[in-house]
């Protein structure tokens, strides 16, 4: 026989069913549409004419759009280890010591989170021109020096704010049992400290590594003609029209970032089940 | 000054301060911000004793010990070990180990890496490391679970392991921060035990913080009661219950019955105290005590050291002291039935409650007495102690 739904089984009514179907239809939609028309076999996006994979080909023999992906990755994958390692740091600083103005260097650190987005590019744009100019002119890895600054700007504090909540869990005396053992600071922190903190290091980097890799706003305004990175490459592609080869590009970063966040999940699950 | 009768142990712990102490602090002073938190220590241990600082929290017992161990330096005085004044020493550079309150065990690391890591850190050769490892598993009797990991035992496993990781360093103390606390009672009775014959068998110092008066009387040679940040009282075991020096120390140890009262009579072979709370009677002891006649001092009784009687007994008249003085009468108002006795709570005329255990000796004891029912209650005149603070 079948029960009825007790109090607290609010997915067993209906109206409850109603509403998640319609929050997953409205957030959802738009992204498998999107997927749906890159596999569309017409230069207009609006028509279905027939299923086709051409323009993933076209695609990867568009050199630029390749360029600007290498870019991206680079970028992403510099400001990553930067980030992981300021924020890493700058977690552990403000969990162990007590200093004037620790309660303000919070803060400061957590506004590149809170300020908006255009206001941070625009900020980047005056500073690497008027204050810091950014050659135009340097070798590839290194044009890319004040996209990268930028990302990490904006990526250390959310490493910060994960490698922090782990901190909390950390029992003090077993750094105090590695000292008591023959460790110097650094032993403790190397074999005690490092290990704890790994499961947000990770978490911490996958993060700001997708966070990098599809920011658009800040990158736009730090980015010149010869450093163009992924989104910035597509957003001037719709600025002509939607093509089903943005549409395609667009699906590419989409699995991209989605299998990075499954990772992420997965790995923070491991952390949970240690703890 | 008459002689009164003193703790029979005082010249024991006297010949343990004469030997060559392992342990000395020295006018240790310890302050946090505005707060004391040990106030001019003194305190000598010598090699081979099983000592416990014992006191509630916030007597200054665990910054005592963390200052053994490095964690904490002095505002003032010394701390020396084996002869070695430690001054700023690192924890690291210390011969004495601790095992913490939480053990700390390392979790990302196995039984057998958590015990070896004190002797890797000193880069002793992996063969040698191997083999102190396995006999320092099987000190403890861990052996079959040296590739587990520490969320893979338990609460008394995971002692063993901070244990095993400590002693395997060769300490010339081992320092106990609250050893049994975490663990459920029964096993916290075995573990008492099984501390005491480890001690015995590896022949080190062990010095343990608790506020367990009860693991401290049971393992320990040498009790150390702190109270506010000072020592209250040095002695083994059965001095500090017998002989407490202070009220402090009667109700930190054990529980007793004190009252308040005024010395009317101290000579060599009879002392009488007056309390209003026992009135009519006096309380007589047959020797001498500390305190100048018509001062105020307290008289101090253990439960289990008074007796009941029904009313229908004749007034008791204990041997030691003048006929049927050594007595209080009242009426039975709780019993707590604790299996091996049964306290009983007496209320007296003027409304003071009296505590008495009585043992069970027979399966039949608990009827004997009832609630609400009158009772005399007598104590010999060597049993109460006379104190002064």
């Amino acid at each position: 026989m079948k029960q009825r739904a007790a109090p607290l089984e609010y997915n067993r009514r209906w109206q409850m069913k109603l509403w998640l179907l319609a929050v997953f239809f409205f957030l959802y939609a738009p992204l498998f549409a999107l997927i749906a028309y890159s596999f569309n076999d017409s230069k207009r996006t609006v028509v279905w004419k027939g299923f086709t994979t051409k323009y993933y080909g076209q695609l990867f023999r568009d050199e630029d759009l390749l360029i600007a992906f290498g870019n991206s990755l680079t970028i992403a994958l510099v400001a990553t280890v930067i980030s992981v390692i300021i924020g890493a740091l700058a977690a552990v600083m403000l969990w162990r010591f007590r200093f004037p103005g620790k309660t303000i260097t919070e803060g400061v650190m957590s506004l590149p989170i809170v300020v908006p987005e255009i206001c941070m590019g625009v900020a980047m744009l005056v500073f690497f021109s008027r204050v810091l100019p950014w050659p135009n002119d340097l070798p590839w890895p290194l044009s890319l020096g004040a996209i990268i600054i930028a990302h990490v700007t904006f990526c250390f504090p959310f490493v910060t704010m994960v490698v922090r909540a782990r901190l909390a869990s950390f029992n003090q005396e077993q750094e105090e049992a590695a000292r008591d053992l023959g460790a110097s600071d650094w032993e403790a922190f190397r074999d005690i400290l490092i290990p704890h903190i790994k499961p947000a290091l990770i978490a911490g980097a996958l993060l700001a590594f997708t966070l990098s890799l599809d920011d658009f706003v800040i990158t736009f305004f730090t980015s010149g003609p010869n450093t163009v990175t992924f989104p910035v490459k597509v957003y001037s592609m719709v600025r002509f029209s939607v093509t089903p080869e943005v549409n395609a590009a667009s699906t590419m970063l989409i699995v991209l970032t989605v299998v990075l966040m499954v990772l992420m999940m997965s790995l923070q699950r491991k952390t949970d089940q240690q703890s | 000054m008459n002689e009164y009768p003193v703790a029979p142990n005082v010249t024991a712990t006297a010949k343990a301060e004469a030997a060559k102490p392992i342990i000395s602090f020295r006018n240790i002073v310890k302050n946090f911000g505005a707060m004391t938190a040990v106030d001019n220590v003194s305190l000598d241990i010598v090699p081979g004793e099983f000592f416990a600082l014992l006191g509630p929290s916030g007597c200054g017992k665990t910054t005592l010990l963390r200052m053994l161990a490095g964690f904490e330096v002095p505002t003032g005085g010394q701390v020396l070990i084996d002869g070695q004044d430690m001054g700023d020493t690192p924890p690291n550079r210390r011969p004495v180990n601790m095992v913490f309150q939480s053990y700390a065990v390392f979790p990302h690391m196995t039984v057998a890496d958590n015990v070896a890591y004190g002797l890797k850190i000193d880069r002793l050769p992996a063969d040698q490391r191997e083999a102190r490892v396995r006999e320092a598993l099987d000190l403890v009797q861990l052996g079959a679970l040296a590739s587990r990991k520490p969320d893979q035992l338990s609460g008394g496993q995971r002692q063993r392991v901070a244990l095993a990781r400590a002693l395997i360093k060769k300490p010339k103390v081992l320092l106990l921060d609250e050893p049994l606390s975490a663990l459920d009672a029964k096993l916290r009775e075995a573990m008492r035990f099984e501390l005491s014959q480890l001690q015995q068998k590896v022949g080190i110092t062990f010095i343990m913080v608790t506020h367990d008066q009860d693991e401290a009387l049971a393992i320990a040679s040498r009790i150390a009661v702190m109270h506010k940040g000072a020592i209250a009282q040095l002695g083994t075991p059965s001095d500090l219950y017998e002989f407490p020096a202070s009220r402090f120390v009667a109700g930190f140890i054990g529980s007793v019955n004190t009252f308040e009262g005024t010395l009317v009579k101290d000579e060599p072979d009879e002392a009488i105290v007056a309390c209003p709370e026992l009135a009519p009677h006096n309380v007589y002891l047959p020797h001498a005590v500390p305190g100048t006649v018509n001062t105020p001092v307290w008289v101090a009784i253990r439960p289990e050291k008074m007796t009941l009687h029904k009313m229908s007994d004749v007034p008791p008249h204990p041997p030691e002291c003048p006929a049927g003085e050594n007595v209080a009468k009242g009426t039975i108002k709780e019993i707590s039935y604790l299996g091996d006795c049964s306290i009983f709570h007496i209320e007296m005329a003027g409304g003071r409650l009296l505590r008495v255990s009585r043992p069970n000796r027979s399966r039949y004891d608990q009827e004997n007495f009832g609630w609400n029912e009158p009772v005399w209650v007598s104590w010999s005149g060597s049993s109460p102690v006379v104190l002064l603070s």
